[in-house]
């Protein structure tokens, strides 16, 4: 119905790109913090309802291929949406609406207004990598995008009102430059081997070439750039640092998409470029990232446990929880991949939703130690029973999106009668109930100390898009058809064309 | 009405109540009358509704989404969970007129919060009972794990934080360690979690990897309180009182008690747990908590404490029951989930009314008090007969056919273990009354009871509040009642299976 000829519908992938990029441009010529906002925030929910309209087109009609400018692939640069990707998009874009949404409210107690328009600038870019790097077809554009969302996000995380706020930026922009730089590389000795730069025929050139020494060394030069974009331990260092210290926004934002994109690069790479057989039967990758996920499954909770700092506390959750994606990624079985890029999808939801509760506690208590926590179950009602709801499901609890994703994880450990993994799995899951719990204690046990001044609840225009998301963990969380339907497609998809 | 939608109805009504206690907060009369009018609502809708079908030897359903493939919220309600539904809903009246009294004679602070998480906790229980799969159950277990955190640790103070945590970590932890890992397990092999006669697991896995999955699902369902994971139970105790009647004795723990009967026969199979053998290590496990916690309940001078353990060692004889997997096991555990419902939830009524009353919880000072509190303590009395077992209480008909089970199934050592256990509960249970009764009230007592202010002295009764004294007296007639009607309860258990 929408493809009627040349429609301007059928130009929608490119709109992904070419929207939140101009926007950003005219961000920088604005100049009014409002307006700005106003701007970016509109360019955010039409760039997320054209992810939902991708996805409908890809699930009804099935991949989609966009020839950029007209020239066909190889030889042109491709967008190409399949139900991967599409299902990223969504979370990158949809992510991006409700926090930039947040932002007008929670940034005006972090970044002096006259730098608001800069900010959102940056912001819109960040996105446009983001969005470029999960719909390109194009190797090398996966690279450009990649450098044009980090080189964003190191101005977005210095934004932070701490100076620490910069170091943690520069530590994040030399593991990043390291990260992107490998890719780089890996993707230049691709090229070499394949003389293509287009994802599906290289994957077709190197299914002729064979396994040889510039492919291997190919593929470890990918694993490890990308690994450090999605904080795979113990190359997280950059995160913890990059989460605490950056603007509350900025880092609902990042710890939601921005990992998941790096995680969906990989899986990518891994699976429709290498294939399967390459990278888990003559290389054995799992050996090495399934260690590596349970090890940060069980370090990184133990790590946030001893937080004192709750914005670092969920941060070292998420290295955690990434170990989860990379544990049903290293699994290579249609259902372990389900459950990787499911909750790829859940915890997008759960962490930024953690977050902007955050933002909600800076704004009003202006700090995120635990200390601050004190009595807030009673003076922020709202804001502490979405984190209560939040952390219900970072611990698995039915009915919300965590149970959802741990039932694939150790549903596939068991299929492949990994027992000790179905264990870990679960075991590790217990460590999350501690962490949580003890900001739950504190929030509803402790009473406000006597010289606190007065809380308010927070603002409206941060409790909507905080409860917008704990509306999503619950319903993602019972109606699964678009979260775990869809992934387990793609996952069908994906080690379908690797074999 | 639709008994689909009668199914539906009776979970979420709680929930219905509880929403307007929330909206009555202002007007403490108005609210405690909404909780009331749910309790005694929810009964009438379940007994008349759906009770009928299935004593006409109906299964009704209802499938609310299915969330996963092959894994649905569903409701399917038999015989068992039927009768687990009318306890846990029934007592809920009771228990709501025992809480107006207790609440208000002793003085607790958000009451608002404590009447609302109650009815969540009913919904919780209701849920389980009801609950078509596995899955299904395991939702509405964590439900009532997470209504009851906020009444367990009501009065918020450093001991109440403390059993919260226990709570929860005993409770959650268990549930997601071994529980839920049972579940995916039992879904990986046999593709479903629906309970269906005569189990789904048969021919499925090796008796080695049986006797696993059921010891994942037996110590996974921490509120069965099975040794070692019971500590739980007695650190819960420090809420109020009608929280531990209640949910401590009847929802709680029943619903623990009530999973692991449920999972198998309709999981399992008493067939295949019999020919296989691998529940005879639960059997012994049960047996084990039955006695160990016996003892400690003797040693136990906190009245609550000691009904605490007392409620350990009783669940025991419902695993018990479940792990006998004979016909007349089966019985007699799901018979004794209503016995001793009524039994404990008596006990635990005049342990509150013995506080509110006389402001006494530990048992060495509950000498001559019976004298004082007539009514009270002929409760208890009643209750602990039912408790050990003797007629003409209900609690002798499940003891009686628990021995038949275990008869049945050859364990003889468990016909000794049954009796040891009972000869333990009258040794614990027998000294309150005999010390109420009989021995002479300590002299300083005048000093207490302030508010009340009878003046009337030594021998002058003075019992708790109207409305903390009747309600054990209800569920103590409730006992002797059942005695002489457990061939309604029989029959509509006879559909097990």
């Amino acid at each position: 119905m929408h493809d009627s000829g040349l429609s301007i519908s059928s130009h929608l992938p490119a709109f992904q790109i070419a929207v939140p990029l101009l926007s950003a441009v005219i961000c920088v010529l604005i100049r009014k913090a409002r307006a700005a906002w106003l701007l970016a925030t509109t360019v955010a929910w039409a760039a997320f309802a054209g992810a939902c309209v991708l996805l409908n087109r890809v699930i009804l009609h099935g991949t989609i291929s966009y020839e950029q400018g007209g020239w066909t692939p190889p030889w042109g640069i491709e967008l190409r949406i399949d139900l991967f990707n599409a299902l990223v998009l969504i979370i990158v874009t949809g992510i991006c609406a409700v926090v930039i949404s947040a932002s007008l409210t929670s940034l005006s107690m972090e970044v002096p207004e006259k730098k608001h328009n800069l900010f959102y600038a940056a912001f819109l870019l960040c996105m446009t990598g983001l969005a470029g790097m999960t719909i390109t077809g194009d190797v090398f554009n996966i690279f450009v995008f990649l450098e044009i969302s980090s080189l964003s996000s190191y101005a977005l995380i210095s934004q932070g009102a701490t100076r620490r706020a910069l170091t943690s930026s520069i530590q994040y922009l030399v593991m990043g430059t390291i990260g992107g730089t490998l890719l780089l590389l890996g993707i230049g000795m691709l090229y070499m081997v394949t003389g293509t730069l287009n994802i599906v025929d290289m994957a077709d050139q190197l299914a002729m070439v064979g396994p040889n020494r510039t492919v291997l060394v190919a593929l470890a030069c990918v694993t490890v750039g990308t690994s450090i974009k999605l904080a795979v331990f113990p190359l997280h260092i950059w995160l913890p640092n990059a989460y605490t210290y950056a603007p509350a926004i900025v880092t609902a934002f990042l710890a939601a998409t921005a990992t998941k994109v790096a995680f969906y690069v990989l899986a990518r790479f891994i699976f429709s470029i290498f294939g399967v057989e390459l990278a888990f039967e003559q290389l054995h990758l799992d050996r090495v990232l399934m260690p590596l996920a349970i090890v940060a499954m069980f370090a990184g909770s133990i790590v946030a446990i001893y937080q004192t700092d709750i914005k670092r506390m969920l941060a070292y959750s998420s290295v955690a929880q990434i170990g989860y994606m990379l544990l049903g990624l290293s699994m290579a079985s249609v259902t372990g991949l389900t459950g990787g890029i499911v909750h790829l999808f859940n915890h997008a939801l759960m962490k930024s939703g953690l977050f902007l509760v955050m933002a909600c506690v800076l704004y009003r208590v202006g700090s995120t130690h635990i200390d601050a926590m004190r009595g807030l179950g009673k003076r922020m009602p709202f804001t502490m029973a979405a984190f209560v709801i939040a952390g219900l499901s970072m611990i698995g609890v039915p009915l919300t999106v965590g149970f959802v994703s741990k039932w694939y994880l150790v549903s596939a450990a068991m299929e492949s009668g990994q027992w000790p993994v179905a264990v870990l799995i679960l075991l590790s899951s217990l460590l999350a109930v501690v962490y949580i719990w003890r900001v739950v204690e504190v929030a509803y046990f402790q009473e406000a100390p006597e010289d606190a001044p007065e809380v308010k609840k927070a603002p409206i225009g941060l409790l909507v898009p905080v409860w917008t998301l704990v509306f999503a963990i619950i319903f993602f969380g019972i109606f699964t058809s678009l979260s775990a339907g869809v992934a387990g497609d793609a996952a069908r998809m994906l080690l379908g064309a690797g074999s | 009405m639709n008994v689909s939608t009668a199914i539906g109805l009776a979970v979420i009504w709680p929930l219905f109540g509880g929403i307007l206690v929330l909206l009555l907060r202002k007007r403490p009369n108005l609210r405690e009358a909404a909780s009331l009018t749910t309790a005694a609502t929810q009964f009438i809708l379940i007994a008349t509704t759906i009770l009928p079908v299935v004593r006409s030897g109906g299964r009704p359903v209802l499938d609310i989404v299915e969330i996963l493939p092959g894994l649905s919220l569903s409701f399917e309600v038999e015989p068992l969970g039927m009768l687990f539904a009318l306890v846990a809903s029934g007592l809920w009246i009771v228990t709501t007129l025992y809480s107006i009294g207790y609440m208000r004679g002793h003085h607790e602070k958000n009451q608002t919060r404590f009447y609302f998480f109650f009815a969540l906790a009913i919904t919780g229980a209701v849920g389980v009972s009801f609950a078509g799969n596995v899955f299904t159950l395991f939702v509405f277990y964590e439900a009532i794990t997470l209504s009851t955190f906020p009444l367990v640790t009501h009065h918020g103070t450093e001991e109440a934080k403390k059993a919260g945590r226990m709570y929860l970590g005993i409770l959650i932890g268990t549930s997601i360690a071994f529980l839920f890992l049972a579940m995916v397990w039992t879904y990986v092999v046999a593709g479903t979690t629906d309970f269906r006669s005569g189990g789904i697991l048969a021919g499925k896995l090796s008796d080695g990897n049986l006797m696993l999955l059921l010891a994942l699902y037996a110590f996974g369902t921490g509120k069965a309180a099975l040794m070692p994971f019971h500590r739980w139970l007695p650190a819960a105790m420090v809420a109020p009182t009608p929280v531990s009647a209640l949910l401590h004795a009847v929802a709680v723990v029943k619903a623990g008690v009530f999973t692991i009967m449920k999972v198998s026969v309709y999981i399992f199979g008493p067939d295949l747990l019999t020919s296989t053998g691998a529940s005879t290590w639960l059997i012994w496990v049960a047996a084990a908590t039955i006695i160990i916690a016996g003892c400690i309940a003797i040693q136990k001078d906190n009245l609550k404490a000691r009904l605490a353990y007392s409620t350990i060692s009783q669940l025991s004889y419902i695993v018990l029951g479940a792990a006998l997997a004979t016909q007349w096991g089966i019985m007699g555990g799901s018979m004794h989930i209503v016995m001793h419902a009524f039994g404990k939830i008596t006990l635990f009524f005049c342990a509150g009314a013995i506080l509110v009353g006389a402001h006494k919880s530990e048992v060495s000072q509950m000498d001559g008090l019976g004298r004082k509190m007539p009514f009270t303590f002929l409760a208890f009395l009643i209750g602990s007969l039912s408790i050990i077992g003797l007629p003409p209480m209900g609690g002798s008909w499940s003891k009686w056919f628990l021995m038949l089970g275990a008869a049945d199934a050859g364990q003889l050592m468990m016909i000794g273990v049954l009796m040891v256990g009972s000869l333990l509960s009258i040794a614990y249970l027998m000294p309150v009354v005999a010390r109420g009764f009989f021995r002479p009230a300590p002299i300083e007592d005048s000093s207490h009871g302030e508010e009340e202010a009878h003046g009337e002295g030594e021998g002058g009764i003075r019992e708790a509040p109207f409305f903390c004294v009747l309600p054990p007296v209800l569920t103590a007639i409730g006992c002797i009642i059942l005695f002489f009607s457990a061939q309604g309860i029989y029959e509509l258990l006879s559909g097990i299976g």
